[in-house]
């Protein structure tokens, strides 16, 4: 018989109910959303903005706003596949730019932890703009579990919400 | 350098200087509250870093003689060394390898001290 595993946010999964950008100023400050969570993952969404164009002759996105919404989707989805929530510290993250994100719309970043081991959570992710199986981005990730002794703003958020609900 | 910088409306919101030393140019981010990730270290936001590497690697590549367009990224690495406290970063890119349609650049951020970075980033650029 498989043992059933249990998840610390278990009770928060599904369409977002809370506002994580709380403790995340830079989240906040592109206007960053968790969309939906599930065991170890997480998808976020990125609404379009002039401010955010790396290219402005063409409109598109600066490649390191994907990477800052991956890698939120990508701590969101290792805190989602914790049994207890400690600290977490992104270790490394490549991103592979498969095509120009379409000018003028939301973005989307889904990320899954496939892998949680003690020490290190490996995660994969990918970011599209219209469907998720046409993705322009694409992410693999590392991070250190119990990282640092401030512990993590976002988890002491989400575990409030737990209590809540 | 300046000019360049100032045309990138992402590198205005993360408010990037760039600054003459030597023989190079440094990519300056000064801290401001709204780069944070995490509150309660405080500690810059992950992505900042890796969109402050990533521009110090384009950047340093528009810089070079030859290269006339806007290279495209093909893949970005980040290797994230030491947290990123609330002070100012710094960042310098070396082009490791410029050939005829791929160009590689490393690049490192610190902050403090030079020999204790924060962070290091690995570019490959499409050359059109």
């Amino acid at each position: 018989m498989t043992k059933e595993r249990k998840y610390a946010l278990g009770a928060l999964f599904g369409p977002a109910r809370y506002d994580m950008t709380q403790y995340t100023p830079h989240a906040r400050r592109l206007r960053m959303r968790v969309v939906e969570t599930g065991p170890g993952a997480a998808t976020l969404t990125l609404p379009y903005h002039p401010e955010l164009i790396g290219d402005p002759a063409r409109g598109v996105v600066f490649g390191g706003v994907i990477t800052t919404l991956i890698d939120q989707a990508s701590g969101l989805a290792v805190a989602c596949a914790m049994e207890e929530l400690t600290a977490i510290a992104t270790i490394d993250l490549r991103v592979d730019y498969l095509r120009a994100a379409e000018p003028g719309l939301d973005l989307f970043a889904r990320a899954e932890c496939y892998k949680l081991t003690r020490n290190v959570a490996f995660v994969r992710a990918s970011a599209w703009e219209r469907e998720q199986s046409d993705p322009f981005a694409g992410c693999l990730g590392t991070f250190m579990i119990g990282a640092n002794a401030g512990g993590s703003p976002l988890g002491r958020l989400l575990a409030e919400e737990v209590a809540k609900s | 350098m300046k000019a360049l910088v100032d045309a990138i409306p992402y590198a205005r919101l993360l408010g990037v200087e760039v600054e003459r030393v030597e023989s190079a140019w440094d990519c300056v981010l000064p801290f401001r509250d709204e780069l944070v990730g995490n509150a309660r270290l405080p500690a810059i936001h992950g992505g900042v870093l890796g969109s402050f590497l990533e521009l110090t690697a384009l950047l340093r590549l528009m810089d070079e003689d030859g290269v006339a367009s806007v290279p495209k990224p093909i893949n970005f690495s980040i290797d994230y060394l030491r947290s990123a406290g609330p002070r100012t970063t710094r960042a310098r890119a070396e082009i490791f390898k410029l050939g005829r349609r791929i160009a590689h650049v490393h690049v490192v951020a610190w902050q403090e001290e030079r020999d204790r970075p924060v962070a290091a980033g690995n570019g490959k650029f499409l050359l059109a």
